[in-house]
């Protein structure tokens, strides 16, 4: 019985939460009732890819009514993970927060905090699971809105203008490809998906697609952070509260980049010229120098926030470089990098978390000398790092060798080799800090308290879960690998 | 047996090490001797095993779809895993000496490391495929950066920062490319006799390419342009440059080219191609000049760096000419130099600890107060320029047979001219230890018939003079008995 629910219990369970959370007011039960409902959403969502792995592809009709008409859950193999990936992303960080909240955010705004995280994560994951254009759109909206909110709570002022620009470009992307799904349905006369991707082939006006199509690829690109549409990150990550900066760096962005995919080989089908077009001429070189200019700018931030975000949009563009492929290989790597990357960049913001409780700020200059004092963080943050540089053993050299493999096989060996001149910026930015922190003499007049000075334990415990979740995953990378073959097995096949 | 069991000692004793810390440092270092023992047990054990005819692979850890982790042996990886295990145990010994006697702070941190590093080497050493060998690779990289750094001060921290940017990022943006490389063209990492590229069709050029990533990429071999980290690195304390810089790490970076010549490219393949022509220059230019270089250097571990600089060139030339002979003779120089170089910085240690000199133009004379150290200093030295009676001789004498065969003097040039250069650097040292006057008064000192008077011998504490009399005997037991040795690398499938 519960089990052909799951999909609606899915969304239904973080969507309630949000209303009890607020019904209920006081911080601690507020924390207590959104880590309980969290922890649901994974143990639904492992239930899911279970499923999807014993018996295919789920669709599950939202209120009985059926599809094309009503509104259709989808969950195949390409969903599935990241459904987990981004519930036990939420759950770890929400996990982590308490002290960090508790430190940042007004006692009494804590319920609004975790109300908003949780209509963020069910917005997420109705946008992962939903199988109706529309409802994309809205369940973009409801996870969009949260977030402005959720930045605003940062504890400095700047993070009310950080929160409203993402609010103008987001608002933007979102009526972007509202534009291009209204366009879809006047060509098509359909929302759903699967539905979609049947007439589109046969739609009367070709045109009409074609700036559908356009519109929804821009919007999307600016919910993702695609380089050069990315100038709503940084200033969000920076300010915000480092809490929502983990999630969200684990989290907003892969979804946005799943819906791309989503629209590109699913809904759109990778017949048409233009798709050529946006891979070649715009994808492939907006990837590119993303990777190549962000990791530039990355090496020269002071701030760990505002570097890490950077790498944020470097790293997507390797990503979207493995899409552009549109080979199996190619989206291989760029779907195990999602996974990948959301673990790497989650770990390295929940160790700046640490950093920013214990001192106030992540200043890269000013943390001298900080594994005498911190040295539990420091590791994690230089483990992490070593992941995102891509050493071998680490998550992150499985996704690199995936993707330098699947750029060599289509003989793009321009693009390889950027691969790895980005890389190496890589070292140099992550080596600026961990330089600082192993050896830098004390040398500034506010110098960082002597002696052991770790990040309470409810913060480090969830971290170091992170990290040994990723070190596993990077030595048994074949496991992440082939649930990445299989969705991308799914999206070049189109709906089934 | 399975070669994953070498892993174990190295592993196993970081506990004991951290947990007898500096409070039970004899018992600490006892941990380390037995490991150390035991290490080097489990290698004679594959070696008796391998010699019997069994193959002995370990299973397999999918890191990747179609590649995964896996240990194997086989001739070259038994050679640097028993000369890697044994010198542990000497070093080891030789630096409870040095470290105590120059009292050297975090030592328990030097030791782990210094265990991490030998676990690295054994990975490195028995790796069955391209992609475990590069594991091995990198985690050698991490694991011996804060022994480059151990001294704490600037000039350590930017030897260490030097250290970590070259070969880190020339195994990424160089090496890993050739491996992936590899990995698409030939569909397989794996090491085969006779090597995976002979018929995938790369053209000439290509093939050039893809061993200039290789030789470039491989740091550790410190080829010019790659090779500023070494000296650099020579801040760390005597026995990491000693065991790490002169047969761990630098050797690793020498045994990665001559495994991937010879089970990769396959010696058949490179010789018949020109494609190695186009980096023979580079390596014979390496050569010589870091030997020129070595002679305006007048601290003794810096000319030391510069000189293993220039031995290692000796072994990417053996793997570059690639034939039998030549590839023999690499092998057999890695262990020779090993054996060889050790004993010097073993010496350059010693009288750093006992009569705090390192500067060469300081060390005439040293011979009546160091006399053990400086004969051991002497035979480490002619085994370094390829004199009988010391080992070098013979993987000298190999390299240039091999040179002989692909009917290209040239190269034979350049291992005279850079011989004749060896002699030039090393032996005045010993020699002038013995037979120049001493700017010290103490030493110099005449009775009134002006005869020298007698001075007390000034060795380094005894751990430290027993590794150094080791090391330079099994120099010349190998010149006098190389034949296991040679029947060893001997059993190598070429094809």
């Amino acid at each position: 019985m519960i089990a052909t629910q799951l999909p609606a219990l899915q969304i239904i369970i973080p969507l309630f939460a949000a209303p009890i959370i607020v019904l209920v007011r006081r911080s601690e039960l507020a924390w207590i009732i959104a880590v309980v409902a969290n922890l649901m959403c994974v143990l639904v969502a492992w239930k899911l890819l279970g499923l999807v792995n014993e018996q295919g592809i789920i669709r599950y009709s939202l209120g009985g009514w059926a599809a094309p008409t009503g509104i259709e859950y989808y969950v195949d193999s390409v969903n599935a993970p990241l459904l987990l990936l981004v519930a036990a992303i939420s759950a770890i960080v929400l996990l982590y927060a308490y002290h960090s909240v508790k430190k940042s955010v007004d006692s009494n705004k804590h319920y609004l905090f975790y109300a908003a995280w949780m209509l963020c994560l069910s917005g997420l994951l109705g946008m992962l699971i939903t199988g109706d254009a529309f409802n994309v759109f809205v369940f973009l909206e409801i996870s969009s809105l949260s977030t402005y909110m959720l930045i605003a709570f940062g504890s400095d002022r700047r993070a009310l203008t950080a929160s409203f620009r993402y609010l103008v470009l987001g608002s933007i992307g979102a009526s972007f490809i509202l534009i291009g799904i209204g366009f879809l349905y006047a060509a098509t006369g359909s929302l759903n998906m699967l539905d979609l991707a049947q007439r589109i082939p046969d739609a009367s006006s070709e045109r009409a697609i074609l700036v559908a199509f356009s519109f929804i690829s821009i919007g999307l690109m600016i919910k993702s952070a695609i380089f050069p549409l990315h100038a709503w990150l940084a200033n969000a990550y920076h300010h915000a509260p480092i809490t929502v900066t983990a999630f969200l760096a684990g989290t907003a962005t892969k979804v946005s980049l799943y819906v791309f995919l989503r629209f590109l080989f699913s809904v759109f089908g990778t017949q048409y010229n233009f798709e050529y077009l946006l891979f070649n001429v715009i994808l492939l070189p907006a990837a590119v120098l993303g990777f190549l200019i962000m990791s530039v700018v990355a090496v020269f931030q002071t701030d760990l926030r505002r570097m890490l975000a950077y790498s944020s949009v470097a790293q997507i563009g390797y990503i979207v470089a493995g899409i552009s492929l549109a080979t199996q290989a190619g989206l291989t790597a760029g779907y195990v990098h999602i996974i990948n990357h959301a673990m790497i960049k989650t770990a390295l913001f929940m160790s700046v978390g640490c950093i920013i409780y214990r001192l106030g700020h992540a200043h890269r200059p000013s943390l001298d000398n900080l594994i005498q004092t911190m040295p539990l963080t420091c590791a994690a943050f230089i483990i992490s790092g070593l992941s995102l540089i891509g050493v071998p053993l680490t998550v992150g050299f499985v996704s690199k060798f995936t993707l330098i493999g699947a750029a060599m096989e289509k003989g793009w060996w321009m693009m390889a080799a950027l691969v790895l001149v980005s890389s190496v910026l890589a070292i140099i930015y992550i080596g600026r800090v961990a330089d600082v922190m192993l050896f830098r003499k004390q040398r500034l007049p506010n110098p960082i308290p002597q002696g052991r000075n770790e990040a309470p334990l409810s913060m480090l415990v969830p971290m170091y879960g992170l990290i040994f979740m990723s070190l596993y995953l990077g030595v048994y990378g074949s496991k992440t690998l082939a649930v990445a073959s299989e969705a991308a097995t799914q999206l070049l096949g189109g709906f089934r | 047996m399975s070669p994953v069991w070498t892993l174990l000692p190295p592993l196993l004793v970081i506990p004991f090490i951290i947990g007898f810390g500096e409070r039970f440092r004899n018992l600490r270092e006892a941990s380390i001797i037995i490991a150390g023992i035991w290490l080097l047990y489990l290698n004679n054990q594959l070696y008796s095993q391998f010699v019997a005819g069994e193959a002995i692979t370990s299973g397999e850890l999918p890191l990747l779809s179609y590649y995964s982790l896996k240990l194997s042996v086989e001739p070259m990886g038994l050679v640097f895993g028993l000369l890697a295990s044994f010198l542990w145990v000497v070093t080891t010994v030789y630096s409870i000496g040095y470290m105590r006697g120059h009292d050297e702070k975090n030592q328990t941190r030097f030791y782990v490391c210094f265990s991490l590093a030998i676990a690295g080497v054994m990975g490195a050493a028995y790796a069955d495929n391209l992609l475990t060998l590069f594991v091995a690779y990198e985690a050698i990289t991490i694991a011996t950066f804060p022994l480059v750094t151990h001294p704490g001060t600037d000039k350590a921290r930017n030897a260490g920062r030097l250290y970590l940017m070259l070969l880190m990022s020339g195994s990424i943006a160089l090496l890993l490319p050739a491996i992936i490389w590899v990995a698409t063209a030939a569909n397989t990492l794996d090491f085969v006799p006779g090597g995976v590229l002979a018929d995938v069709g790369l053209s000439q050029s290509a093939t050039a390419v893809m061993l200039a990533l290789f030789v470039f990429g491989t740091g550790k071999a410190a080829i010019m342009p790659m090779h500023r980290w070494l000296p650099a690195a020579m801040v760390a304390p005597t026995p990491v440059s000693a065991l790490l810089h002169a047969v761990a790490v630098v050797k690793t970076g020498v045994f990665v080219l001559l495994k991937v010549v010879t089970y990769t490219f396959g010696i058949d393949m490179l010789s018949t191609t020109e494609a190695a022509q186009f980096i023979l220059p580079v390596a014979a230019f390496t050569v010589v000049a870091s030997s020129l270089i070595a002679f305006t250097k007048d601290n003794l571990k810096a000319r030391l760096a510069y000189s293993t600089i220039s031995q290692l060139s000796y072994i990417i030339m053996a793997a570059l000419l690639a034939t039998t002979m030549s590839v023999t003779g690499g092998v057999f120089h890695i262990v020779t130099h090993a054996f060889g170089k050790i004993t010097l910085f073993f010496c350059a240690g010693a009288i750093m600890v006992a009569s705090h000199k390192t500067e060469i133009s300081q060390m005439k004379g040293l011979g009546r107060t160091m006399p053990i150290t400086m004969g051991a200093f002497f035979i480490g030295a002619l085994s370094i320029i390829g004199l009988p009676p010391a080992a070098g001789m013979w993987s000298k004498l190999f390299i240039a047979g091999g040179s002989l065969e692909t009917n290209n003097l040239i190269w034979i040039g350049v291992l005279m001219l850079s011989t004749v250069l060896n002699i030039a650097y090393l032996l005045p040292i010993a020699i002038n230890a013995f037979f120049a006057q001493s700017d010290d008064p103490k030493i110099q000192a005449k009775t009134q018939s002006g005869r020298p008077m007698a001075v007390e011998w000034n060795e380094a504490p005894f751990a430290s003079l027993w590794a150094i009399v080791v090391t330079s005997s099994v120099c010349i037991l190998l010149f006098l008995f190389p034949q296991p040795l040679m029947s060893l690398i001997g059993s190598i499938q070429w094809r």
